[in-house]
């Protein structure tokens, strides 16, 4: 009884639509870089960069979103070490990407004991605070849940919109998806498939960036080391849910954010007490799996998806 | 740009590319070394004397390289025939739990039967987590990459579930910690006097074991066929996905065996902490070996070497040393870059 109670309270939304937010802004990155054809594994490091990069510029003096800006910049600069490798070289998809991450991690933890060498507890930076849009924040439930966030989680839905109007609605989206269905007739198209490609990672691995980023920025306020904890693996698990299509895998973000705020709260129930609290964190593990396994079957994975093009080539 | 095979490449085009990769690394490392403040010489000095300098570095290099070799090996294995297990941090840790399961006095056999048992144990129960994604994978076409990550953080969870559950130490002062292990389930000294175990004499041995498995079996042909090209192995009467079923059982025994040599062979008992991410390093390995078994051990002691020297030389000169896991992700992805370029030309266009 008490879980159905959890879901019809404003706050119980509000912290799904903020667990969320981070989530979608990766999910659409990944997206991108698979809807060109490239599967990028790098995502979980960038995201541990972005939310680095975010905090650090912050904490050095910069304006709020001149950090978003300069955790986009260090994502897309590992995107294009990514790109570059699969791309016009080809290189196995999967070892790049895991070499990536391991690099971008690496790399972040090497820079945060050199900027912070002395400290035990990270210093905590003035995040985004929530921003109530007038009128709409009114509506009972509804308001409070998706109209009273931090404008960080407003651009993630506004992003969501633009990306799937690009991507459905103008030349440019429509090479994107080409390049990742048939790069072939891009080519003969007469438009450069490495190009194209090489953009969409460098792009996508710019928004993985924003949604570590968001961890640190908006989410927290401070960074600590194993922050993202598997999230970027998750959320390729959910584009494979949102069916490759940008408004789906919003919700399934939504959904997955759902479940994870509700495990929150049933454990601090007298049911959810009696079970370790190790259960309630696998959750969304095992959740990933299951939407893996139920969609798997359905879902159409772009042709050239981990195909790599060489002109030329027949 | 467009990349043209070679058909005879020349000695130059073989070696060339490797070692400029190697070079760059460290090149990259020796820059990152002067903006932490330190002399890059003494740097990669202090790297390598507390890898080799001593009879102790060089034991705990060895130590360090045990558990790699096993998982290099459980990576090397599933990577040859294109399945992609990045599980083996799992898979270790499920070996690691039937150890204690099964050695902390359930059995209380003498070592020659006891020490047998559980490593076959270990294998069975890495073995079996690894079958699950294998089967989501030829069953339902489930990417095995993401299932097999997800499976890590999962299988942690289950274990510190249990550390704090059933299997926790009673005597362990309420850290999360398994009870030890009866003294006949532990691995003895490979020479009495010196910080060595029988794991590592295990680790060798499994190696030599993989190599003569993958060319002079039918296995090994099968898996390499499935590896190079699943349609044509298909075509050929291969039946690709018990192959791939075959070849996740081997690659995730391998990483079990990793967790029981590490409980059973130097810390005898199980905590969280148990493997500092030996199952994501052995891809480093995996790769850096090129995938062929014996490159693993080569490669296993080049990077256990390399972390043991970093923690001192962090200790020495002030460096972090994640260092060390930034020159491995370089080394990695430039390897990787250096083999690609020994068989094709970039040609402008």
């Amino acid at each position: 009884m008490e879980i159905v109670e959890i879901l019809f309270t404003a706050s119980f939304w509000a912290a799904a639509i903020r667990i969320a937010s981070p989530l979608i802004f990766a999910t659409l990155g990944e997206l991108i870089c698979e809807r060109a054809g490239v599967l990028n594994l790098g995502i979980e490091g960038i995201m541990v960069a972005g939310a680095f990069a975010g905090w650090m510029a912050v904490y050095s003096g910069t304006g709020l979103w001149t950090g978003v800006c300069v955790a986009m910049l260090v994502g897309m600069l590992f995107g294009t070490l990514h790109s570059i490798l699969t791309v016009p070289f080809g290189l196995s998809q999967h070892v790049v990407g895991l070499g990536v991450t391991l690099l971008a991690t690496s790399s972040t933890y090497y820079a945060y004991r050199l900027a912070l060498p002395e400290v035990t507890s990270p210093p905590k930076i003035e995040a985004f605070q929530p921003f109530e849009i007038p009128i709409l924040s009114g509506i009972p439930l509804l308001g409070p849940a998706l109209f009273s966030q931090t404008p960080f989680t407003y651009l993630a839905f506004v992003l969501v919109a633009v990306v799937a109007v690009i991507l459905y609605r103008t030349p440019l989206g429509l090479a994107v998806r080409a390049a990742g269905e048939s790069p072939a007739a891009v080519a003969a198209q007469g438009l450069s498939v490495t190009a194209i490609r090489m953009g969409a990672v460098i792009v996508g691995s710019g928004f993985m960036a924003m949604g570590g980023a968001f961890l640190t920025m908006s989410a927290f306020d401070s960074f600590f080391f194993e922050m993202v904890n598997g999230r970027g693996w998750i959320c390729i698990a959910l584009v494979v849910f949102g069916s490759w299509r940008p408004g789906k895998a919003l919700l399934g973000a939504v959904l997955f954010a759902a479940f994870d705020a509700l495990q929150i709260r049933v454990q601090q129930t007298n049911f959810g007490s009696q079970i370790p609290y190790q259960f309630f964190l696998m959750m969304p593990y095992i959740l990933s799996i299951l939407a893996l396994v139920v969609m798997s079957r359905r879902a159409k994975v772009p042709a050239a998806l981990m195909v790599p093009f060489n002109k030329g080539e027949r | 740009m467009r990349l043209e095979p070679i058909k005879n490449p020349s000695l130059a085009r073989s070696l060339l590319p490797p070692a400029s990769a190697l070079g760059v690394t460290v090149v990259i490392a020796s820059l990152l070394a002067m903006v932490a403040g330190a002399n890059p010489f003494s740097v990669f000095g202090l790297i390598l004397e507390g890898a080799f300098g001593s009879k102790f570095a060089i034991l705990e290099t060895l130590n360090r390289a045990t558990p790699l070799i096993f998982t290099g090996l459980a990576v090397a294995v599933a990577f040859r025939a294109k399945f992609w297990n990045i599980g083996a941090e799992a898979q270790l840790y499920a070996g690691a739990l039937m150890t204690v399961l099964l050695g902390t006095g359930f059995l209380p056999w003498p070592g020659v039967v006891i020490l047998p048992t559980l490593a076959l144990f270990s294998i069975l129960a890495g073995a079996t987590l690894l079958l699950v994604p294998a089967l989501l994978k030829t069953r339902f076409g489930v990417d095995e990459v993401v299932t097999t990550l997800l499976f890590n953080f999962i299988f942690l969870l289950f274990i510190s579930m249990l550390l704090e559950g059933p299997l926790k130490d009673p005597m362990g002062m309420g850290w999360p910690k398994s009870a030890r292990l009866i003294p006949e389930a532990r691995l003895p000294r490979l020479v009495e006097g010196l910080r060595l175990h029988w794991g590592f004499a295990l680790a060798i041995l499994s190696a030599i074991a993989v190599w003569i498995v993958q060319t002079r079996s039918t296995l090994g042909y099968e898996m390499r066929a499935v590896g190079l090209n699943k349609q044509a192995a298909a075509f050929a009467g291969i039946p690709v996905n018990i192959v791939l079923v075959k070849t996740a059982l081997l690659s995730g025994g391998l990483a079990a065996l990793a967790g029981f040599s590490e409980v059973a062979g130097l810390k005898g008992s199980l905590t969280l902490d148990l493997s500092p991410g030996f199952g994501y390093t052995g891809i480093i390995v995996a790769m850096l070996a090129l995938l062929h078994p014996l490159g693993v051990i080569v490669a296993a002691l080049f990077v256990a070497g390399i972390f043991v020297g970093a923690d001192s030389m962090s200790r020495a000169a002030d460096v972090p040393t994640y260092l060390a896991d930034i020159m491995l992700a370089t080394a990695l992805l430039l390897m990787v870059l250096a083999i690609m370029l020994t068989r094709f030309r970039v040609v402008r266009d």
